[in-house]
């Protein structure tokens, strides 16, 4: 594991480094923004409206750098090639990935924290005090890394065998699809043909379910998020992410590089 | 373990192309070759002959069709193995946002050196392929001779026994290329395998215990450059100086090249050629053997190649 986190490590510098973190200034603008605009058109719904546009802004964000950033990881190694003088080092491919996705989502982590200090700067603002209830800002802000931890995954596995493009589409799609898959689970199975039914079912449970990891209404209106949705959702993001990844560094390890 | 520090047998390397790829290219066919421990190992050919395609292969880079190849005396699938093995890729590219002393500390870490070792290591490492003054400048503003040295350091960073360079002298001015003959000669000294690929022939012949020649996918030689070769002396060579004007005969024969002349023999007619031209009054500056070099042995190869394919194409029409 300890070559894992050289690589997660050097992953993470290069992020600093390519200046991904810049987007906490895009960031930093937009709350400015929504603080004063929102004082002056949203009489007492402020504080929902701040949450919930920072935290769309977070998963937005995040979802660009996880998505381009993801498929990038291992995509842009093998193109420019520098990858073929780490892996003459005494270093496993699954080590290798293993470790670009963890600089990934450590980046996403870094930054995604950063992003919800901001937030609740504005918060503080706007209300001019925190309460208790405010926590729930923070378990949605963890639920959106999970789902951007799931996206890099994804993106990953779909860079180990296709082109950069083509994993960019894969990836995007999958996540619309996913955005949707408690829909595919209310479908009226009684009027569908049994092996239809039973299909729709297996590819239901099939698919990343990111509708689970959306609390964002929670948030807004300081609702508590259940003890069991937090477990849950870790659990599921953890299996899901080991699954995507084994099948990634199945894929990689067979693979002829240029 | 064997005497030898790569060992390969029946390698093979086929790439599937065209339509479903239902077509395939052999890079390499049959590959069996050994280097042995201590030694200076050229691998020469033209381009896309396949070294480079052996060397990915022994790296684990690219996987073999058939075959199996042992690097000290471990299969190549053994990745553990790569701590004994420093490798510089053809065309080296490394982490642009790193600076020298950065990738190699970088790399480094990869073989469970301590801080302070691997800080040591990486200052006279770069002492050694002369980049410790643009240690602190990033790859990105590299020229391709500093990545190409910075892909040496890496290399014999960590001490390996075995180092396997891929075109080490390419992109190097003849500064760059004196010093990577000198660090070549220098791990030999110092006891450690080399194999290197290049198609550069005059740096095989000077640096290598023994060479590889491969062409079209498949080995055609090995062994010490002067085995490779026609030993037998081809002819003697007279090197002369005549003054005044004259005719002799063996002149038509004679190139001229600068003030001197130039004559080739066989070696029966050496003594009566000297005779000739001492009675026209020339003054003999030196006879040496006529020898095929590695170069006309290479070159031969390559032409029989060339025909055998065009041989194989005009039988397909």
């Amino acid at each position: 594991m300890k070559r894992v986190g050289i690589v997660a490590l050097n992953t993470f510098r290069e992020a600093v480094r390519d200046r991904v973190l810049y987007n906490l200034v895009f960031f930093a603008l937009l709350m400015m923004l929504a603080a004063v605009v929102v004082g002056q058109i949203s009489i007492g719904i402020e504080e929902s409206v701040i949450v919930s546009l920072g935290l769309s802004a977070i998963s937005v964000i995040g979802l660009l750098i996880s998505v381009f950033i993801g498929v990038a990881l291992v995509s842009k190694e093998m193109e420019k090639r520098t990858l073929y003088a780490l892996l003459a080092k005494p270093v496993r491919r699954w080590e290798f990935l293993l470790g670009k996705f963890g600089g990934l989502v450590l980046t996403l982590a870094v930054n995604i924290a950063a992003m919800a200090a901001g937030l609740f700067l504005v918060m503080l603002y706007v209300k001019h005090s925190l309460q208790q209830s405010d926590a729930v800002v923070l378990v949605a802000v963890y639920f959106i890394w999970l789902k951007l931890a799931l996206i890099v995954a994804l993106a990953l596995m779909f860079s180990c065998f296709t082109t950069p493009l083509l994993a960019i589409l894969f990836t995007a799609g999958l996540y619309i699809v996913g955005l949707y898959v408690q829909e595919l689970r209310n479908l009226p199975v009684d009027v569908m043909s049994p092996a239809m039914a039973a299909f729709t079912k297996w590819l239901s449970y099939l698919l990343p379910n990111f509708e689970n990891f959306n609390v964002m209404a929670m948030a807004a209106h300081g609702r508590a998020v259940p003890g069991r949705l937090i477990l849950q959702n870790t659990l599921y993001a953890v299996i899901y992410c080991a699954i995507v990844l084994t099948g990634a560094a199945a894929v990689f390890s067979r693979k002829n590089l240029k | 373990m064997s005497g030898f520090a790569i060992e390969i047998e029946n390698l093979t390397k086929e790439y599937p192309f065209g339509f479903l790829h239902l077509k395939k290219k052999t890079s390499l066919e049959g590959l069996n070759m050994q280097v042995e421990m201590g030694e200076v190992f050229g691998f020469i050919g033209p381009n896309g002959a396949g070294k480079s395609t052996t060397i990915k292969l022994l790296m684990g880079l690219i996987f073999p069709t058939a075959g199996t190849a042992r690097i000290l005396g471990r299969p190549i699938s053994d990745v553990e193995m790569h701590k004994d093995i420093g490798y510089l890729p053809e065309q080296p590219y490394f982490y642009d946002y790193l600076t020298a002393a950065e990738v190699l500390d970088y790399f480094a870490r990869f073989h469970d050196l301590k801080a302070a070792d691997r800080k040591e290591r990486v200052e006279r490492m770069l002492k050694r392929v002369g980049l410790e003054t643009a240690r602190k400048i990033q790859l990105r503003k590299y020229s391709k001779g500093m990545l190409q040295r910075v892909g040496l350091a890496q290399a014999i960073l960590h001490d390996p026994k075995l180092v396997i360079l891929d075109e080490p002298m390419s992109g190097l001015d003849p500064v760059g290329r004196r010093e990577v003959r000198d660090i070549i000669l220098e791990l030999k000294r110092e006891g450690k395998t080399v194999m290197f690929s290049t198609h550069i022939l005059s740096d095989a012949e000077t640096l290598c215990d023994r060479v590889g020649v491969i062409v079209g996918g498949k080995l055609r030689g090995v062994g010490a450059p002067g085995q490779l070769v026609d030993m037998k002396t081809q002819g003697m060579e007279i090197l002369f100086a005549l003054t005044g004007a004259n005719n002799a005969p063996f002149l038509a024969k004679a190139t001229k090249t600068g003030e001197y002349y130039r004559l080739q023999v066989a070696e029966g007619e050496l003594y009566a050629a000297i005779g000739q031209l001492r009675g026209a009054g020339a003054r003999i500056l030196s006879v040496t053997q006529v020898k095929a070099t590695l170069e006309e042995f290479f070159m031969n190869l390559v032409e029989a190649d060339r025909a055998q394919a065009a041989a194989v194409e005009v039988s397909g029409k």
